[in-house]
């Protein structure tokens, strides 16, 4: 209903996903890239995947929050991942992507450079992180796993909500989840 | 500013029932257990509505509504008057003592406060 | 059709019946005896009369048939009795005895939950039938059955005619309220005739003189319409005749195409004919309708805003039609939200107990008054409430309010105060919670901020501020260790919680008199009236309720202050410039107010404030939206709203807008929450040493 005729908008329900070619014990990780980088994130929280389109802002807010996008009646905060990895601000084009990502209780979008891929991991092959010496990064990231040809970092969804939005709390105010599970 | 109501029966729990209802949807509530008690309370406040039931000690419904008529603080109050099913008479010497409207016991709570915002809104 | 009482709303009340109804047995016994003993008069008769009478209106009320039944007949007896219609001889006498002890079996039973035998007392009843010798009026049983008459779909019109008689208006009848029920059943078209009116001098101020006319077109049978008048037919002229089915319909019919829904306007149609009754229906359902609703609104917003720049002449239908459907849209909007909002009485009657509890506990004599039990709030919210405000009650009690000894030495009354209350403003519900003890003290908040490097030494806070520390997180819980609050329930979880549900809390306090805490909810789905401002690329809502005028100021009208920046002058007040583009840090906006829009505002706690902007919009209604579900609060934003073309503006809030203010070198002005900043002192180590 929304005339944000930019997006693109692809939901990945779950269901949609060859279980086939799932095995009992993997885990599955949507990949996006942030300039050479890669990285992962749970496949189950990611709710569906979109074009970048202009936000408004958020008054003093972090730079890395780059404002809120009205998702079909949900006001929904973006935030630049690059920023929030400490590694400068996105500059932003109409090919950029933003992920958006559910925990039952609070949307949000992650801007990002590309989507890749999805990818099914076996939890064992999960390497956890060792001290880097980037303490910005730390709390964000959940492991690194190794593909044939590259590293991809899982990013930690508990460190993205950080005290700079509020702690989710259980609630059943009715206009966010409802209409963006209606995805 | 939330209407008065002036609820006159002389069963308690009567009484608090309508009370109760009435309150949750708004209205600020007095209550009276016979008809002699009711024209005490009407002397004190102005109320913009009275519920009476007819069979009352002391001083009955139909003779309160004559008094309320007749009288100058409250005579063009709708008033409105509980009766039961079957107490066709006394519902036809309410409305010719000059009552509003009706309503039948037991009632419904939701009807009741239909009725009362019809009358008195 | 017997109407049975509404179980769980008024089952509360069955205690007090089986205690009324142990009263009026005793009376009735106390009566049949003097009735035996020759000792009655006529007013013994009507004393007996009603005890039965109460108990079988009481009855009703609660479902219980059997009594209902038999206390009937025994009513119906005693009825004829007084009337004289029957004698009260011995053998009667000994009757009524009877029928008094079967009564008290069965109000017993009825008590107890027990059933009785079918027949149980059917002898006694039958017994009495007999002596009310002839046929016994059928039992309380159904209204005479209501005229078989088909709803015939579709449209009906009705041409009432009403003349009513003074009789009419001396029993309180209003002619008006029965207009504007008949308007409530469809399109309604008035005429009025005055025929007899007379000339003035001669007109009796009691006297009815008006007739009407009405023509109705609606779907309800003829019966509904009948109903409206059912209190003054008998005071009036009244004919109401149907015609053939109506082929124009009074409001003009717009077919909109909304992305899912097709909204045609038509006149409501009223199932006036059935009893209310109430159905169960899913949480689930009701948030959905909720939200499409709150969608629906938005795009009539939208097409009101683009109807506005139609050529009138050229589309006077399009533009009535959605004049019509921005009625409609708002009339449903107003029924959607009171599917879900509930009187918060449900959450302060357990507020009571809490008191009592925790008072006897602590040794302190506490009383609680409530008000604003009344107001309405969304049921999801109220359900979410009652965990904040018991904490906060539990710590009022242990923290604030002190024990009599201290109190009666302070020369407060030993009984402390606490006041609950609940109220509708400006779209938003206020709770406060307000108690007459300790109060905050200051000095201990500011140290310990200060001890915990969360304020900087020498940062200068309004008092307002210092008490706000309370609400620090972190500060915390740990140190809380009270032996009743157990856990230690700071003031920083009451917080979250509150903002959870996207509300707000402050305190405000008196040393040695006591606090008050302001929750501030919104409405969930709630409309707003607005004035939408620009500030250089950014559009925001004004509330328009907060807005008392604005105006493009004159140089010499504003002043600097030092260390408050600047005021307009304006009719002999001093308002203090909020630029909104420092406030919210935007570049590329108009700096210098003369070149701007001043809107001059009126907040609750802040005074007059006059927000300076770059231009004004235009006025709009819109939808709130949380901007706290899934981000956060924002000082000096109230929420969020989605504009016609689909881009989020933020809402303004007014009561904040100072605050957010802040220059950039006062170190309160952090980043994300802004003010909130503020050491979460336990309260009781502030209060310790009192």
């Amino acid at each position: 209903m929304q005339p944000d005729h930019r997006s693109k908008t692809n939901t990945l329900g779950y269901d949609s996903l060859d279980r086939a070619a799932v095995g009992e014990n993997t885990q599955q990780f949507i990949t996006f890239t942030l300039g050479a980088e890669e990285y992962g994130i749970d496949i189950m929280v990611v709710r569906e995947i979109k074009g970048w389109t202009a936000t408004t802002m958020i008054p003093n807010a972090p730079a890395h929050v780059r404002g809120v996008i009205n998702l079909r009646g949900v006001i929904v905060p973006i935030f630049d991942l690059r920023a929030r990895f400490n590694m400068g601000l996105t500059v932003t084009t109409a090919m950029h992507v933003v992920i958006i990502v559910a925990t039952g209780t609070r949307t949000i979008g992650l801007l990002v450079d590309t989507v890749s891929d999805i990818i099914s991991v076996d939890p064992k092959a999960i390497r956890q992180v060792p001290e880097l010496g980037l303490p910005a990064q730390d709390q964000f990231i959940d492991g690194l796993v190794a593909l044939e040809d590259r590293m991809v970092t899982l990013v930690s969804l508990t460190g993205l909500f950080d005290s700079h939005v509020r702690e989710p709390a259980a609630r059943n105010v009715p206009d966010q989840t409802a209409a963006t599970m209606a995805a | 500013m939330a209407r008065k109501i002036l609820a006159v029966d002389d069963s308690k729990t009567m009484r608090d029932m309508v009370t109760f209802t009435l309150r949750q949807a708004g209205f600020d509530v007095m209550e009276a257990a016979d008809g002699q008690k009711a024209l005490d309370a009407m002397n004190g406040s102005k109320f913009d509505l009275i519920i009476t039931d007819i069979n009352m000690p002391v001083m009955d419904g139909i003779t309160l509504i004559k008094n309320v008529r007749t009288g100058t603080s409250h005579r063009g109050v709708p008033i409105l008057i509980l009766t039961t099913e079957s107490d066709d008479a006394k519902k036809a010497a309410g409305k010719s003592a000059g009552a509003t409207g009706w309503l039948v016991k037991p009632f419904n709570p939701d009807k009741l406060v239909e009725l009362v915002n019809r009358v008195c809104p | 059709m017997s109407l049975t009482a509404d179980q769980d709303t008024l089952a509360q009340f069955r205690k007090t019946y089986f205690e009324e109804c142990t009263e009026l047995l005793d009376a009735l016994q106390s009566n049949l005896d003097l009735l035996t003993n020759g000792g009655a008069d006529e007013e013994t008769l009507h004393a007996i009369f009603r005890s039965v009478h109460s108990i079988k209106g009481g009855a009703g009320a609660f479902g219980f048939t059997a009594l209902v039944c038999f206390s009937h007949v025994f009513e119906s007896l005693l009825d004829a009795i007084r009337e004289r219609k029957v004698e009260a001889n011995p053998e009667v006498v000994g009757l009524l005895l009877r029928a008094s002890d079967a009564l008290t079996d069965i109000v017993n039973a009825a008590r107890g939950g027990r059933t009785l035998a079918a027949d149980f007392g059917a002898d006694i009843a039958a017994m009495m039938e007999d002596a009310l010798g002839s046929a016994s009026e059928p039992g309380p049983a159904s209204d005479a059955p209501i005229a078989a008459e088909t709803k015939v779909p579709g449209e009906h019109r009705y041409q009432i005619l009403f003349n009513p008689h003074a009789e009419l208006l001396k029993k309180a009848n209003e002619p008006l309220l029965l207009i504007r029920q008949l308007r409530r059943l469809g399109g309604l078209r008035v005429d009025v005739d005055t025929s007899r009116l007379p000339p003035l001098d001669r007109i009796e101020p009691e006297g009815a003189y008006l007739g009407w006319r009405f023509t109705l077109d609606t779907g309800v049978p003829k019966s509904v319409v009948h109903e409206v008048f059912e209190f003054v037919e008998d005071d009036c002229e009244l004919t109401i005749e149907a015609e053939r089915p109506a082929t124009s319909v009074a409001a003009p019919e717009a077919a909109i195409a909304a992305d899912d829904a097709e909204l045609s306007v038509k006149p409501v149609e009223l199932a006036a004919a059935a009893p209310s009754q109430s159905i169960r229906v899913d949480v689930d359902k009701v948030d959905r309708l909720v939200n499409l609703v709150g969608e629906l609104v938005i795009t009539q917003a939208m097409l009101t805003e683009q109807s506005s720049l139609l050529p009138p002449d050229q589309y006077t239908v399009l533009i009535q039609g959605i004049e019509a459907l921005a009625q409609s849209a708002r009339e449903l909007q107003e029924s959607v939200m009171a599917i879900r909002a509930q009187p918060v009485k449900s959450v302060f009657a357990r507020m009571p107990r809490v008191v009592r509890d925790l008072a006897a506990t602590l040794g302190k004599e506490v009383r609680i008054v409530t008000a604003g039990e009344t107001t309405e709030i969304d049921k999801t919210v109220i359900e979410q409430l009652n965990d904040p405000l018991t904490h906060m009650i539990r710590n009022a009690l242990d923290h604030g309010i002190e024990d009599p000894a201290t109190r009666t030495a302070a020369g407060k009354a030993r009984q402390g105060t606490i006041r609950l209350s609940a109220a509708q403003r400006s779209g938003r519900i206020i709770i406060e919670i307000a108690d007459d003890g300790r109060g905050i003290n200051r000095e201990k908040v500011l140290a310990k901020a200060q001890q915990r490097g969360l304020v900087p030494a020498g940062a200068a806070l309004s008092e307002e501020e210092i008490d706000n520390l309370i609400f620090l997180p972190a500060f915390s819980t740990a140190d809380v260790v009270s032996n009743i609050s157990g856990r230690g329930v700071g003031m920083d979880v009451v917080k979250r919680n509150v903002q959870a549900l996207g509300g707000r809390i402050s305190v405000q306090s008196r040393f040695g008199e006591g606090s008050r805490f302001t929750l501030s909810l919104p409405l969930t789905l709630a409309v707003l009236d607005g004035m939408v401002v620009s500030v250089a690329k950014e559009t925001f809502i004004i509330p328009l309720t907060a807005i008392i005028e604005s105006l493009r100021p004159r140089a010499n009208d504003i002043h600097p202050v030092v260390g408050r920046g600047e005021v307009l002058a304006l009719r002999g007040e001093y308002v203090p410039l909020i630029p909104l583009y420092r406030c919210f840090s935007i570049s590329g906006a108009i700096k210098d107010p003369c070149r701007g829009i001043v809107i001059i505002v009126q907040s609750e706690h802040a005074g007059r404030i006059g927000v300076m902007v770059d231009d004004l919009i235009g006025q709009q209604q819109v939808v709130v939206k949380s901007l706290e579900s899934n981000y956060g609060s924002v000082e000096g934003v109230g929420g969020a709203t989605i504009l016609g073309n689909g881009r989020v503006a933020l809402i303004l809030d007014i009561e904040r807008l100072r605050i957010a203010d802040q220059p950039a070198s006062n170190p309160l002005a952090a980043t994300g929450e802004a003010a909130s900043i503020v050491s979460t002192v336990s309260r009781e180590e502030t209060h310790h040493a009192a």
